[in-house]
């Protein structure tokens, strides 16, 4: 279990209705459903991924973010899930707008670019950043919108959505004071509970 | 026939006739006094009845769905590719349960049965049977055997359908609905080819009214005519690009063969109306063995059943209020290049569910085979339903 979920899993009401957006193999859901008892809806493309939900017994549906998610009405689920997805997809700040129509609360997870790893990477470098955590080169990564912290508070601010809680880790999923102080410095992983 | 029985087979199977003396109610507002069916069974069905899992027919399918009827059969049930020991549908770990229709033509009471009130063959008199008249049929033949709740009940197209009902009809009695390039109800398109193929059967000056059995005849020229269309319409432009275009010198690089799939019969055109291309032969061929093994009438009464499905006419015309109690899961499968049932079909029904809050997964398969592709070994489709499966047995075998 990534150290990120289990932080996520305590803001997951038991028994509520999840939906997961790019679920991957389905392992938060099945955690989800273990630990929180919830009735769980995976967005995945992958068709390896697909295979893997459904052998975890995951409720998985084949459907890409990038289109239309006009098919979930609003509110029709409690809680909706991106997690380290936010920085893959065509238009953020549109799915952003989407899951918040859906779900009547939403959990955001992304690798915060403002690490200053990341910034020494670039300066000292001047090439952009590689490394076990974001192991792709610019012309292959699937990660195409990439944003820090503040960037993220900045968008919640400009479209007026409620920071319901927000936890930045390292790589150690852990929360230190040092973090806290400077989270988009330190923070490896940026965790977003928010709201309308 | 088979060189010997492959050892993933059910083997030689034999089909058993059940007899239901209880009048059946019918949608139309007939009833039909007593009927038989004929089943297929496969697997053994455990201790706790709890492992039993139907299988739905489509159009032209039958109960013979898995395993050889004898020694000298030369093909094996219709959907022999998933029913098996260490097939999708495993009949190691269910009991699986297959029927011919009431109206069908392969042993079930149907058209080409006497009627008792005359003494003399139904045929047209036979009543018009629906899904929903079908599904209470399967209701009964499962209280028959036992089974309280199916582990699964599983269908493709018109047997999807039956799924469907299934779970708005009796929601208490299966635990995972398994729907395969179905569609919530007939489009206009799809309604205008059953309208085609029905209009050559009762065309044919063999037809008499439906009464060809009386006449010791048949329309066997309508029937074939029938298939043909029909036939078309399970087929992709690419598959039968691929099967007709094996000739071709060069097939370009998007691997879609390089003359369209107009292999030549006979290597040269006739300049006449005689059969020209591959694609012409092998429609005849398809029709006429489909006319050797098929009733008329019951083609008539299967296209008349697709056309009037509609589960939502019940719940004001909305699909998700339609499963609103239901209780199963759902599996959900479609094949990219299927244009009678197409993808968008399927996430018509996905999405009805997801507004109904129900537990559903749904798969779109990329295949070439178009609606056919249902009844074929596509590894990907094969793979999922097989692991979907697996849990099944694990849920209602611990």
């Amino acid at each position: 279990m990534r150290p990120d979920l289990d932080i996520i899993q305590h803001w997951i009401r038991p028994g509520s209705r999840v939906l997961d957006l790019g679920c991957g193999d389905g392992s938060l859901l099945e955690y989800l459903k273990i630990h929180r008892d919830v009735s769980e809806i995976g967005l995945e493309i992958s068709p390896e991924k697909i295979q893997k939900c459904l052998a975890r017994g995951v409720n998985v549906i084949e459907q890409d973010l990038n289109k239309s998610l006009a098919n979930f009405k609003d509110k029709s689920f409690d809680t909706v899930l991106l997690t380290q997805t936010l920085q893959a997809v065509s238009y953020p700040d549109v799915l952003i707008d989407e899951m918040l129509r859906i779900g009547r609360n939403c959990i955001v997870t992304f690798p915060n670019f403002g690490h200053w790893r990341a910034r020494l990477y670039l300066t000292t470098k001047g090439r952009m950043p590689v490394s076990n955590f974001m192991p792709y080169q610019w012309y292959n990564t699937p990660n195409i919108h990439f944003c820090t912290v503040r960037d993220f508070d900045v968008l919640c601010r400009e479209k007026q959505i409620k920071i319901i809680s927000r936890t930045v880790v390292d790589h150690l999923h852990q929360g230190r004071w040092r973090i806290k102080l400077w989270p988009n410095m330190l923070g490896e992983t940026a965790i977003y509970h928010i709201s309308r | 026939m088979p060189e010997s029985i492959p050892e993933n087979s059910v083997g030689i199977v034999k089909p058993q006739c059940l007899r239901f003396d209880e009048p059946l109610e019918l949608r139309s507002g007939k009833q039909i006094d007593s009927y038989e069916l004929m089943i297929e069974t496969y697997g053994e069905l455990n201790a706790a009845r709890s492992n039993a899992v139907l299988i739905c027919h489509a159009l032209s399918g039958d109960h013979h769905a898995a395993g050889y009827h004898s020694e000298d059969d030369s093909k094996p049930g219709w959907w022999d590719t998933c029913i098996g020991p260490g097939k999708p549908i495993d009949t190691n770990h269910f009991f699986v349960v297959s029927l011919n229709n009431l109206g069908g033509c392969a042993g079930s009471t149907g058209p080409s049965s006497i009627n008792p009130a005359t003494g003399k063959f139904y045929g047209p008199d036979f009543p018009v049977v629906t899904v929903r008249d079908w599904v209470k049929s399967q209701a009964r033949l499962a209280d028959r055997l036992g089974i309280a709740q199916w582990a699964a009940v599983i269908g493709g197209s018109l047997g999807g359908m039956q799924v469907m009902r299934w779970a708005i009809s009796y929601p208490q009695r299966l635990r995972h609905a398994v729907i395969i390039a179905a569609a919530p109800k007939l489009s206009a398109q799809n309604i205008a080819f059953n309208e085609v193929a029905r209009q050559s059967i009762t065309a044919d000056p063999n037809f008499h009214d439906g009464r060809y059995l009386e006449f010791g005849t048949y329309p066997k020229k309508g029937v074939m005519l029938a298939r043909m269309v029909g036939h078309i319409t399970y087929l992709s432009d690419s598959a039968m690009r691929d099967k007709f275009g094996k000739e071709a010198e060069t097939p370009n690089s998007a691997n879609i063969s390089g003359n369209f799939g107009r292999d030549l019969r006979t290597g040269q055109l006739s300049f006449g109306l005689n059969v020209d291309f591959q694609v012409e032969s092998y429609l005849h061929y398809q029709g006429e063995r489909f006319s050797e093994r098929f009733d008329a009438n019951t083609y008539l009464l299967m296209t008349k059943a697709l056309d009037y499905f509609d589960p939502t006419v019940d719940y004001e015309g909305s699909l998700s209020k339609a499963f609103e109690k239901s209780d199963c899961r759902f599996l959900l499968m479609s094949f990219s290049s299927d244009w009678r049932f197409p993808p968008e079909r399927s996430r018509e029904i996905v999405n009805a569910l997801l507004d109904a809050g129900k537990q559903v997964s749904y798969l779109e398969i990329e295949a070439d085979q178009g609606h056919d592709a249902f009844l074929l070994p596509v590894p990907r489709y094969m793979d999922a339903l097989h692991t979907y499966l697996q849990r099944v047995s694990d849920e209602v075998n611990a």
